[in-house]
């Protein structure tokens, strides 16, 4: 059963990942979009699935507590900060979507207020990452470090590192979604980040070594890591290779690659730990009857629910959007049909039925979300035969 | 850790589940009747139902918003502020909040588009499905969220072991026991006299504006008449709720009766000026012996707990719960009279419309749900106080030890902030709405953007379109 909930906790964190970081990316290119109607558009291009994305947060959330109460407990109190600086960032970018339309005058604010919340969240989330790779201080199943463990230079730098990774999957998903000038906004911005990404990497390289991290240890422990360095290399190359032969609809696949490279990295080198080096997975699961009193509902009915209702909506929004002037919303080819003379639709965007090349520019969540929806049935069905001794 | 780190924890988190709770109160509510709304128009046929219909659809859409951001940081506040909580009874609240989570999220993504979106597009039996489906839902949502403050107040089912932690041993005891229903029902009862009295308050606002006749008189009409039968029941679940109190929490019950002495019988303090360092009420207005008896343990003769038989350590903050106590109450009596007497004028054509003595206080009644729910919160959760699972863990013991003054105050101030700005800005918006009416409102466009938006605040498209 334990095994079960880190699956679906592990599938839910990639997804979050994944998916509300190329969102959080085109929050984070923002500032640097060339006029105002450029900016409408970028927002407009993630106004249809944003929200979905965020949810895998609540779900990796609640998922932690109700299976792993332990380490919830450990790692979202040992990082009181910068929780609660995350979520008031997402709060004020979230509200920003609806806000801004209705504001008026004060329009810049909540255009503010969306960057701003982007970038804090993002840097919230990578400091975390690097404070967890650094290890917590935990003693007897509790956490003992200060207030403030967290706030190293090594921890700060994977904050900056995950700005400039969601800003990765930011420029990919435009360029593979838009036309027009903000494809081409993000097609000059890629190489930008590509070259602070290798940077940062190499810093935050020479760091896990420098400061003698064990994780860094781990590399020569368990060999089969390097499979994951060479798959994440590859990705690379083709991001390169694509973003110079302006190849639309690879960037988004090959950063997402790229990210799920570093994701296994981090988590098979971290395994069978869930607070790394300290409290596992079985130390940290909740008792046998809770985590089967959680299958029966939320495992087996409401997370297929939510895993198909995500593919669905990047059924609908599949292919390029157009995008029209005026702060208007984004329309599904289906709201379109049923409003063809809608006086008020005029600001939003479409999908463009243009009728070659559709296939290639299916979005990559599409294609892999069903692919996810089996995985967890078969995650399932193992499972519960596992459980026969 | 130290004292004041507790202290402004527990004001942080008064602070934002008192922020929550406000939404829920009000979509629980408005999710029922909506459905009901949608039953009427589907049997009638009539074309006022379908016009408020489109109208608190639209309200309903932005509190719904609302509640879901506000909800998403409770669910996040039990490892940051009280981290040892989580690790002790994590087996048990865990759960029991994953599920209210997952319930949610379930609920949104098969029904929620579909209310906002989907009139043109499903059948009108699909669509009036989803509208009871989100109502069960809303409930659904609520009785996760009650079983699991109702075994902090009665914890049942568990074992507990050396290093403290809490063991389910029996889901059904913590799920169904009898203090987890009475506490639910009283609660979902405050959601729909709460939405009630809103209905009621915005007819009446109509009719002193005289505006919108037939909308004003069918809002005044039904929210009165169903406050007028939910008000007494609400009454009845109260008393059933003091029931449990005076059983398993004496010292809640002394404090919030503003008993200091056992006595056998007692009598009922109506009012008075509680004093703690004296251990007495000053002003005290009091029925004699055995009215208090009668009314805590339906008996003439039985012994009742005074404050001072609890140990200084175990007492709550008595003035607190003594007044949010009567003001709910209160509240209730209030609600009552108007309901009925607004009920009784409202039966006979156009006498409610010309009573505008009465259309005043209804119009200014329209937070009174909110406030009296409000009460009753404070009145369960400070009665509990010093302890966080009543009887077994103290609330001191229950925050996360690393935590510094300093951090604390920061993160409450930085909340204070972004719900001051998200809480103007929406209810300002709800405002807008409300006076424009619901003729002035075209129906939501087809345009939808993506049905479900947990973080957003959906509410019509970013050009409000008067058809006027
Ligand atoms: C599932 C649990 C749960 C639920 C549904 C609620 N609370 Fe609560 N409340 C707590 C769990 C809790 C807590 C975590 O147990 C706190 C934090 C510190 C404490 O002692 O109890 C608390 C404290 C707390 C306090 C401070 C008491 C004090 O420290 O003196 C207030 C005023 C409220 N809450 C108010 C509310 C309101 C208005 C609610 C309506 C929605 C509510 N609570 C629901
Ligand atoms: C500590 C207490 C609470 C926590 C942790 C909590 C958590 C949450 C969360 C995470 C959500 C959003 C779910 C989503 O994303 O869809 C939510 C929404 C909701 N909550 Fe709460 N909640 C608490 C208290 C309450 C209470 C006391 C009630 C009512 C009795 C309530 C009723 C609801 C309802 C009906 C919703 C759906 C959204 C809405 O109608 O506004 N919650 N809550
Ligand atoms: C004669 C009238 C009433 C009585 C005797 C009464 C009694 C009580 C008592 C004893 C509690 C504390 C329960 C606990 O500690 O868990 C309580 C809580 C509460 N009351 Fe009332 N109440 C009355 C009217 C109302 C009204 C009119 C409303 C709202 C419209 C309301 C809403 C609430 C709420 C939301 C709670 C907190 C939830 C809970 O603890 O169950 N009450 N009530």
């Amino acid at each position: 059963m334990a095994e079960f909930w880190a699956y679906v906790l592990g599938l839910s964190l990639l997804l979050y990942v994944l998916l509300d970081g190329f969102d959080l990316g085109v929050g984070i290119l923002y500032p640097f979009a060339p006029d105002a109607r450029a900016r409408d558009h970028m927002m407009q291009a993630i106004s249809p699935v944003w929200d979905g994305n965020e949810t895998w947060l609540i779900v990796a959330g609640a998922t932690l507590f109700g299976a792993f109460p332990a380490a919830y407990a450990i790692l979202v109190g040992a990082f009181h900060l910068p929780v609660i600086v995350m979520l008031c960032g997402l709060i004020l970018r979230g509200v920003a979507f609806e806000f801004r339309g209705r504001a008026g005058e004060r329009r810049w604010l909540w255009s503010a207020s969306f960057a701003a919340g982007s970038y804090v969240a993002a840097f919230a989330q990578g400091t975390a990452v690097g404070a967890f790779v650094q290890e917590l201080p935990v003693h007897d199943g509790r956490f003992v470090g200060s207030q403030f463990f967290w706030l190293t230079p090594y921890a700060l730098l994977c904050g900056v590192g995950l700005v400039l990774g969601y800003a990765l999957l930011g420029a990919s998903w435009l360029v593979r979604k838009t036309e027009g000038d903000v494809r081409a906004f993000g097609y000059r911005t890629l190489p930008w980040i590509i070259g602070g990404l290798a940077a940062f990497l190499a810093l935050a390289g020479i760091g896990v070594f420098a400061l003698h991290l064990r994780i860094a240890a781990q590399w020569f422990e368990r060999p089969y890591l390097f499979l994951f360095l060479a798959a994440g290399t590859a990705a690379a190359a083709l991001l390169v290779w694509s973003s110079l032969r302006r190849r639309d609809a690879w960037p988004l696949p090959a950063s997402m690659a790229m990210f799920c490279a570093a994701f296994a990295t981090m988590v098979f080198a971290v395994l069978p730990y869930i607070v790394p080096f300290s409290v596992t997975i079985p130390q940290a699961a909740a008792p046998e009857s809770t985590l089967r009193f959680l299958f029966w509902g939320a495992g087996v009915v409401v997370l297929p629910i939510t895993l198909i209702y995500t593919a669905a909506v990047y059924v609908i929004f599949r292919g390029k959007l157009r995008i029209t002037d005026g702060d208007g919303s984004v329309e599904g080819a289906d709201s379109r049909r049923a409003h063809p003379t809608d006086p008020a639709g005029g600001g939003g965007a479409t999908p463009a039925r243009s009728p070659l090349g559709r296939e290639v520019t299916q979005s990559a969540a599409t294609t892999t979300s069903p692919v996810l929806g089996l995985a967890w049935l078969a995650v399932a069905v193992a499972v519960l035969l596992g459980r026969r001794p | 850790m130290d004292l004041t780190a507790l202290l402004l924890s527990r004001i942080q988190f008064a602070f934002t589940i008192s922020f929550h709770i406000i939404f829920p109160a009000f979509t629980i509510g408005l999710a029922a009747w909506l459905a009901f709304l949608e039953t009427m128009s589907l049997v009638t046929g009539r074309a006022v139902y379908r016009k408020l219909f489109d109208f608190w659809l639209r309200i309903f859409a932005i509190a719904f918003g609302l509640g879901v951001v506000s909800g998403i940081v409770m669910a996040f506040q039990f490892g940051t502020n009280w981290s040892e909580l989580s690790r002790m009874s994590g087996g048990i609240q865990g759960g029991l909040l994953a599920y209210e989570s997952y319930t949610a999220f379930a609920l949104e993504a098969a029904f929620f588009g579909v209310l906002m979106f989907g009139r043109d597009r499903v059948p009108p039996w699909a669509y009036w499905a989803s509208c009871v489906m989100i109502s069960l839902g809303t409930n659904l949502s609520s009785y996760w969220i009650l079983a699991n403050n109702s075994w902090m107040q009665h914890p049942v089912g568990f074992t507990r072991g050396a290093d403290g932690v809490f063991t389910p041993t029996d889901w059904v005891e913590i799920l169904f026991n009898d203090v987890a229903i009475k506490r639910f029902v009283h609660m979902i009862l405050a959601a729909y006299v709460t939405t009630a009295f809103c209905v009621a308050a915005t007819g009446a606002w109509y009719a002193l504006r005289r505006r919108r006749a037939e909308e004003a008189g069918t809002m005044m009409r039904m929210g009165l008449r169903l406050a007028a039968v939910l008000v007494p029941l609400q009454l009845l679940a109260g008393h059933l709720v003091g029931g449990y109190v005076v059983k398993h929490q004496p010292s809640k019950i002394a404090a919030l009766e503003g008993r200091w002495h056992s006595a056998q019988p007692a009598g009922e303090v109506l009012i008075g000026w509680p004093m703690p360092s004296e251990g007495r009420n000053a002003y005290e207005i009091k029925l004699p012996a055995p009215v208090g008896s009668l009314i805590d343990s339906s008996s003439t003769t039985a012994r009742e707990v005074g404050i001072l038989d609890i140990p200084e350590a175990d007492r709550p903050n008595v003035r607190i719960v003594f007044f949010t106590f009567r003001i709910m109450v209160g509240l209730g009596l209030w609600m009552l009279a108007l309901a009925w007497l607004g009920a009784w004028l409202g039966w006979r054509h156009g006498r409610l419309e010309r009573a505008r003595w009465l259309l005043w206080p209804m119009f200014l009644s329209f937070p009174a749900g909110f406030v009296a729910t409000l009460m009753g919160w404070f009145t369960a959760e400070v009665g509990r106080q010093p302890f966080v699972v009543y009887g077994h863990l103290r609330t001191a013991d229950a925050l996360t030890p690393q935590l510094t003054t300093g951090a604390v105050a920061f993160t409450l101030g930085l909340f204070g902030v972004v719900y001051a700005a998200i809480f103007l800005s929406g209810t300002l918006y709800i405002y807008r709405t409300l006076r424009k009416g619901p003729e002035a409102l075209r129906p939501i466009r087809g345009s939808a953007t993506n049905a479900k938006r947990p973080l957003a605040v959906p509410g019509d498209g970013p050009h409000p379109q008067p058809a006027e």
